[in-house]
């Protein structure tokens, strides 16, 4: 602390030993300059302390099981599941629940549709007689493979990022902007 | 005075460039000056550095605490888990807590080195009373402050050494337990006691501490320092010199040693974590840290009502013998060799002390069931700090699945909500959509009963929302209604 303070002394030219200023002079340099290096090495924890959330992921949400693969090979209508998703937050986790959709998309492979409608945020149902997702709320209609066909919505049902690993069909579940027509990711 | 003049002229200097023009708009010359040229009767000592080497720890103390609180949270629930993730997720976190926890030991040996000083040298003397009594309160703040922070982790040691501490506190005659219940918010050990303690932390007392060591160094400033005691109190004979360079050196040369020594001690050997507390455990023999061994073992002494005297008179009677030292010990004398009294006091207080906290580790030490249980709880401390951080599980929100989950008729329910898609309108688990309201919490609103007549017939407005009324057998209807009210 005192060293810092030091600095003060460097200013100093005349008096009547000029020696002994000057030698107290560069001491005080010293002390001065010695000071802020070591001030500057202790601040290195710290900063690295306060700087966690940017060298590290602190929040993610991780993949969820859907089923395995083979299940789903002979997918004759859209399948419902309930995954449960696991989202870090720093050093609490929450789980909570939420219905998809398994279906396939027009090149016949397996895609994973969030059940939120687009619109408002309504759960969809699959309709077996119109084989149609029709929302209960606003009447929005979607095809097997979750695009538009006719409703308030401005885009298709939303398709979440897969992948499979030893078998087994995961999914990452977000959520979308509603009332938009590109698909927007939030939270 | 003529000297003190000399040394000053010769110190000042012209004002000039950005440095003048600084100090002529704060001042800053002016006060750094009066900092460094303070004048130390006898010349610059390393018996001096003890002072600026607390306030050194203290400043370290506060940055550390300050920068823990970003990621610490003073609950029961919380604080054992954020304080496993500074230690062991959070990159330098088991660094600075270290810091902060061994900073705290470092605080107490220093301050007692301070305090050894000054009695030593009879520095608290006349015209120092108020100075010796305003060291007498800090020194009890800082144990306060290591006291309320040891209880933070909400480990097993924290837990149960605050236990005992605060059970103490119920000894003392007449109000002991309703202090007791005041330090810890009720009976019990809880999430209160947390609070209590967090608030006193890092409010209360370092603001107390604030006040006091400012007041400190201005009464040190007000009465000067009081120089070597076997200066002649009459004529001094010995050079008086200027606080900056020599005496700067020397107070340097312990922060430095401090930080090395500090510093080593964090990346080597850092603070232990212990698991969770766990208050049911009831095998658990509570330590108190190393400075409070000799409280810890002369309470053992004091039984029934016989501890009136040694738990009340006799530390009332030596810590107001030390705090009002300076108002009946006023002759001039200050030479340590020709105060027998003071000097034996203080040989006596001092080994009495050791004697207490070497004769508890030796007790430990030689009952084998104490310690075989003490290494068992130092392996389980060493176990727990292996293992990786797990993130803790949020309560809230998986309350309706377990419910669900744990009660059939609930599990049932949950099923008939999402055939009936129930859950298209009111969201999953009944958190509500832009469609219709949330359904979480309606117990507290609604009876079963009410609920079920809503069912059947629903308000206009719930009908103008589109809720159909709901037409199912008994069984289904009561599951269902189970699972609503279920919701949180």
């Amino acid at each position: 602390m005192c060293a810092v303070n030091s600095e003060g002394l460097t200013s100093k030219s005349t008096t009547a030993e000029p020696s002994r200023q000057n030698r107290r002079s560069f001491l005080g340099a010293l002390l001065a300059v010695g000071s802020a290096v070591v001030g500057a090495l202790l601040s290195v924890p710290l900063v690295r302390f306060a700087l966690f959330p940017l060298i590290r992921q602190t929040t993610d949400t991780k993949k969820s099981p859907v089923g395995s693969v083979s299940e789903f090979a002979s997918l004759a209508e859209p399948a419902m599941r309930t995954i449960q998703i696991e989202q870090i937050d720093g050093w609490r986790k929450t789980v909570s629940e939420k219905a998809v959709y398994i279906t396939k998309d027009r090149r016949d492979q397996l895609c994973v549709l969030s059940s939120i409608c687009p619109h408002l945020g309504c759960t969809v149902p699959w309709n077996k007689e119109k084989k149609q997702f029709i929302c209960p709320c606003h009447g929005g209609t979607f095809s097997v493979d979750g695009s538009r066909v006719s409703g308030p919505s401005q885009r298709g049902m939303d398709t979440l990022e897969t992948s499979v690993e030893d078998g087994k069909l995961l999914v990452r579940f977000e959520y979308f902007r509603q009332l938009v027509s590109d698909k927007e990711v939030v939270g | 005075m003529q000297e003190m003049q000399k040394i000053e002229d010769q110190t000042a200097g012209p004002k000039t460039g950005l440095w003048g023009w600084m100090d002529r708009r704060t001042g800053v010359d002016a006060l750094l000056r009066s900092a460094l040229y303070e004048p130390i009767p006898g010349g610059a000592r390393f018996a001096y550095v003890f002072g600026s080497g607390l306030l050194f720890i203290f400043i370290s103390q506060v940055i550390t605490g300050i920068f823990l609180a970003l990621y610490y949270v003073p609950s029961a629930d919380h604080a054992h888990t954020t304080v496993a993730y500074i230690t062991k997720a959070v990159t330098a976190g088991s660094f600075l807590r270290s810091l902060h926890a061994y900073g705290a030991s470092a605080m107490v040996i220093v301050l007692l080195l301070h305090l050894s000083q000054t009695y030593i040298y009879a520095a608290y003397k006349g015209p120092r009373e108020i100075l010796w009594v305003s060291g007498c309160v800090l020194f009890a703040l800082v144990l306060g402050m290591a006291f309320t922070g040891y209880l933070l982790p909400w480990d097993q040691r924290a837990y149960f050494a605050t236990a005992v501490g605060t059970n103490a506190a119920s000894e003392v005659p007449l109000i002991g337990e309703t202090l007791k219940r005041f330090m810890r918010g009720g009976t019990e050990m809880g999430t209160l006691t947390i609070s209590r303690f967090f608030v006193a932390h890092v409010f209360f007392i370092p603001a107390c501490i604030f006040a006091l060591v400012a007041s400190h160094i201005s009464l040190f400033r007000k009465a000067g320092a009081a120089g070597p005691p076997d200066e002649d109190p009459y004529e001094p004979k010995k050079k008086t010199e200027l606080f900056y360079p020599r005496q700067v050196l020397m107070d340097l040369s312990l922060t430095a040693l401090l930080i090395v020594g500090l510093g080593s001690l964090c990346f080597f050997a850092p603070m232990q974590l212990g698991p969770a507390a766990n208050p049911a455990d009831a095998q658990y023999i509570p330590r108190p840290e190393w400075y409070y061994l000799p409280i810890f073992q002369w309470l053992k002494y004091w039984h029934g009502a016989a501890s009136v005297v040694g738990i009340l008179l006799i530390p009332m009677v030596l810590v107001l013998g030390i705090v009002a030292l300076p108002f009946f010990d006023r002759s001039i004398e200050r030479r340590p060799w020709k105060r027998p009294i003071a000097m034996g006091a203080y040989g006596f207080v001092s080994l009495a002390l050791l004697g207490l906290g070497l004769r508890s580790q030796y007790l430990d030490n030689h009952d084998p069931g104490v310690a075989q249980q003490l290494a068992k709880q130092k392996a389980e401390e060493q176990e727990y700090m292996r293992k990786p951080f797990e993130t803790e599980l949020s309560s809230a929100t998986l309350a309706a699945a377990n419910v669900a989950l744990a009660d059939p008729e609930g599990a049932k329910g949950k099923e008939i909500f999402e055939s009936l898609s129930c859950n298209a309108c009111h969201g999953d688990g009944g958190v509500g959509t832009a469609a219709a309201p949330a359904l979480v919490g309606i117990k507290a609103k609604h009876s079963p009963d009410q609920v079920a007549a809503l069912f059947k017939h629903p308000t206009a407005k719930m009908t103008a929302g589109g809720m159909p009324p709901i037409d199912l057998p008994p069984d289904d209807l009561k599951a269902l209604i189970a699972y609503v009210e279920s919701l949180k």
